[in-house]
């Protein structure tokens, strides 16, 4: 049997048609397998949808409630039967009820991983390794100069940049689901134990991360704060905000950004980024390859990003490997933050 | 080097003046002797490296990465040594405990042969991560380029010790690096360091803009009058070093050494002294325009057919130092005489004094700046910026203060020209649309572009224009966005400026010189904005500068 005889890749997403379903599809399909909620993974419209709880609660928020026809919840662990297949979803390390997509039929393993990260995160559970045939693998920092090993360091480098420009505010630009959230729990490790600042499109996700019991600390809102209130302080808000008239509430802010693509000088600069804080859900070069190799497959299909180079070392290591052109993944920024409107308060 | 390292990645993000210095001084206050030093040393420019070039890195890297990798990568990255930076493979984990220090690099390369460094840098970029080796491999191949310039460094470091800029600046050509004697001078605990150098660049005095409506609260015989000239402000110096030897340097008024570039002046400067000068450039008698001097700037050789097509002069103002006597506390009429007499010591032909404007009432000196060539400057005119007004009591007071010296332009050239893109600015400025690309009517009626300008106008100014960019887009293209500009709708700009020279770079086939924006003409149609004709007869015979 040929993996495609269980999962085959469309421009619109992974389809498995023994199962009759489909994985993160990005039009409207009757039945859908999420793996995550950024928008770009989890669209509404489908007719059932099956994730985890959280992936449901976040699609809700969302979305609304009528996001989708019928709605499954998946326990991590869960062996489902579907169709000719057997499916369980596995942690995946990325955000809060992010998972892997394990789909089995015949003896034959085929692993969807949807976005994923090989390093701790203390607002989401650990990716768990799935040994598999054929590992379907995200490449969003698929280039050797992607590396982005010290978090912890990075929220050391804006703590120093608080500390020496007090009269200032700073502005940490981060996705609004699951970086944001995790930006926040690595200021409480490193111990600062102030209010952090939020910007309003953060506040349902944030608020539902700290009712599934991750601790945040105290969060405010920075509507009707005055400016000089908001000197010396940390706001985290989309990047999208950095550049808005929003900003100009603040004084002489900071612009910070925590994203994998903060490795890159030019990136950071087109941003406008004064301090680029590399700090990434996505697996870097080292965790991709290293993810890749300890799954034991012998065939890699690559979803998004930079396929070329991920597909060209899969080769060199004697890996059968294809990128596949689905269309719409990698811009979760884009669709998950839309810019509020201009004149905004 | 990681801490370095931080200030470099810091210092390379932050626009701001301010906040860079801060960053610098907070670097030099925290780190010990004698790693700052010679990171001050590096921030000034005063290191240089022979052997480290970028082919050896380009051999280590292909050595250690595949191919194919690597060319994606670089593709992507778009530079050679973040690339390297980035991708050189070195496991954490196994990186050794101890990694360079700043001086452990300047010291090591100092001594190095060129077949050793191979070696010591793969042993230096395996014991750094990405930000360190990526400042390493800034330190080692020179070319800092985060926007920081030497003054700005000297700024921070005497910050340290509460000492204005120019204090620092008038010892550092005596000081080497790792800068001990200045740190602990700064610290308190050390004497200030004395310059040896025989040929010290002096801070230079600057003068404050005059409006013609300040005239009313100045005494006309209290200041005497020079041409103010379209050149290069310096400052040449001449002395005798230990061994009496003869040492001539010329330097930019913000101290920068810029010899290398005038070897054909050097040789005037037969005489110990420092004359406060304008460099132009001299054909036949007559002072040419900056559009001919610009032709001798940013050259790496210096030809002998360059110095013989635009021979170099230097038009003397100022005299601060003499065989052993500083002037400075002189008045300038005092100065002025010294001058005079010691250029006529000289008496070199490439060194001649800059003549005064005369005049015994406001109305006389209005009338001169208004038609210098009538005015005394004759054939030269075209080369006269404005004049500036000098107090006969002034002493020569390092940096910009305010009362003794006035510098009065001439009218700038004015258009009316409408806007056509905006750009979103950076830092204070990255939520408003600041950069503005302005166009005029062409025989066909369609605007082209003929500038871009990015000051000029106040703060309200600001937030008006932006509010007309975010309301009336018509397209988007990334950070830019183009405006409506129809000939009865859009917003005209009343844009002043310098000079205009043909350009076969903007499609308009004009270059201005210091576009700004002086009004924003809400009142007047975009129809009546100004024709390209207009600057096409402002151009003058030989493509210079004409006044308006």
């Amino acid at each position: 049997m040929r993996p495609e005889d269980i999962l085959v890749p469309t421009p619109s997403g992974v389809c498995c048609k023994p199962g009759g379903f489909h994985i993160d599809p990005t039009r409207p399909v009757d039945k859908a397998l999420i793996t995550h909620g950024h928008s770009d993974h989890a669209r509404a419209g489908h007719g059932a949808v099956l994730a985890t709880q959280e992936t449901l609660d976040i699609m809700r928020l969302r979305y609304g409630d009528n996001f989708a026809g019928s709605t499954q919840a998946v326990a991590y662990g869960e062996t489902l039967k579907l169709g000719d297949t057997t499916v369980s979803f596995y942690p995946a390390g990325h955000v809060l009820g992010s998972a892997q997509i394990k789909v089995e039929r015949k003896g034959l393993r085929i692993v969807a991983s949807g976005d994923y990260k090989d390093v701790p995160d203390p607002t989401c559970l650990p990716f768990e390794l799935v040994p598999c045939d054929v590992f379907i693998s995200e490449a969003t920092f698929g280039l050797p100069v992607f590396r982005h090993h010290d978090a912890a360091g990075e929220v050391s480098k804006l703590l120093r940049s608080v500390a020496l420009f007090p009269e200032r505010a700073h502005l940490v630009g981060a996705y609004s689901l699951g970086k944001a959230q995790r930006v926040i729990a690595l200021l409480r490790a490193a111990g600062y134990d102030k209010s952090i600042y939020l910007h309003g499109a953060m506040e349902k996700i944030t608020a539902y991360y700290q009712s599934r019991g991750i601790d945040l600390g105290a969060v405010e809102f920075v509507r009707g704060a005055k400016k000089s209130e908001l000197a010396g302080t940390i706001t985290i808000c989309p990047p999208s905000a950095m550049t808005d008239l929003w900003s100009r509430r603040f004084p002489d802010p900071v612009a910070a950004f925590a994203s994998g693509w903060m490795r890159v000088r030019a990136r950071a600069r087109q941003r406008g980024v004064s301090l680029p804080l590399v700090i990434s859900d996505h697996a870097d070069w080292d965790g991709l390859t290293a993810t890749i190799a300890a799954t034991g497959c012998s065939e890699l299909w690559v979803t998004h990003g930079q396929e070329d180079a991920l597909v060209h070392w899969a080769q060199t290591r004697g890996m059968k490997a294809r990128p596949l052109d689905i269309v719409g993944y990698g811009d979760e920024e884009e669709s998950e933050n839309p810019a509020p409107p201009e004149g905004e308060a | 080097m990681n801490r370095f390292a931080e200030l470099l990645d810091r210092l390379a993000y932050e626009p701001g003046r301010n906040n860079k210095i801060r960053l610098i001084a907070d670097y030099l206050r925290k780190v010990e002797d004698p790693d700052r030093g010679y990171a001050l040393a590096a921030l000034t420019g005063a290191l240089s490296f022979k052997h480290a070039k970028a082919g050896m890195i380009r051999t280590l890297i292909a050595e250690r990465t595949d191919p194919a990798l690597f060319a994606l990568s670089y593709d992507y990255v778009g530079d050679l040594s973040e690339t390297v930076a980035l991708m050189w493979p070195s496991d954490p984990a196994q990186r050794a405990n101890k990694t360079p220090t700043v001086t452990d690099v300047v010291e090591t390369l100092s001594t190095l042969g060129k077949a050793q460094l191979p070696a010591q840098m793969t042993r230096w970029l395996d014991a750094l991560d990405e930000n360190g080796r990526w400042a390493l491999l800034k330190l080692v191949t020179g070319g800092m380029r985060i926007g920081v310039s030497a003054r700005l460094a000297k700024t921070a470091a005497a910050s340290l010790g509460d000492k204005a800029p120019d204090e620092v600046e008038i010892i550092w050509p005596g000081l080497e690096p790792p800068y001990l004697e200045l740190f602990a001078w700064l610290e308190g605990r050390g004497d200030k360091p004395t310059n040896l150098d025989p040929a010290p660049f002096r801070p230079a005095m600057l003068a404050h803009a005059l409006e013609e409506t300040d005239l009313a609260g100045l005494d006309a015989a209290d200041f005497m009058a020079e041409w103010k000239w379209d050149g290069i402000r310096v400052q040449a110096v001449s002395g005798v070093d230990q061994d009496g030897n003869k040492v001539a340097r010329l330097y930019s008024r913000t101290g920068e050494d810029i010899s290398k570039s005038f070897p054909d002046l050097l040789p005037s400067l037969r005489l110990p002294a420092a004359i406060d000068g304008e460099l132009l450039i001299l054909r036949d008698g007559r002072v040419q325009s900056f559009n001919v001097l610009q032709q001798r700037l940013n050259r790496k050789t210096v030809t002998a057919k360059l110095t013989t097509e635009f021979p170099i002069h230097l038009h003397a103002y100022d005299l601060l130092y003499e065989s052993g006597d500083d002037l400075r506390d002189l008045p300038f009429a005092d100065r002025r005489a010294r001058l005079e007499a010691f250029l006529a010591k000289l008496n070199d032909p490439r060194i001649d004094i800059s003549p005064l404007v005369t005049f015994d009432t406001w109305p006389q000196l209005i009338a001169a700046r208004a038609d210098p060539a009538a005015g005394g400057a004759g054939l030269d005119a075209e080369a006269v910026e404005g004049v500036m007004l000098k107090r006969r009591d002034a002493p020569y007071s390092p940096g910009r203060p305010k009362g003794p010296w006035w510098k009065w332009k001439r009218d700038p050239m004015i258009i009316d020209a409408v806007l056509m893109y905006a750009q979103r600015g950076h830092g204070k400025r990255s939520s408003f649309y600041s950069d503005y690309t302005f166009g005029v009517w062409n025989g066909d009626d369609q605007l082209v572009p003929v500038g871009k300008a990015y000051f000029g106008f106040t703060d309200d100014e600001l937030k008006e224009i932006d509010r007309f960019v975010r309301r009336n887009t018509v397209n988007k293209f990334g950070p830019v966005r183009e405006v409506t500009h129809e000939s009865d709708t859009g917003l005209v700009l009343e844009v002043a400026f310098e000079g205009l020279q043909r350009s076969t770079r903007h499609k308009s086939g004009v270059a201005m010189r210091f576009p700004r924006i002086s009004r924003l003409r809400w009142d007047k149609p975009p129809r009546d904005a100004d024709r390209l004709e207009t600057l096409e007869k402002m151009l003058d015979k030989s493509g210079n500068k004409v006044p308006a």
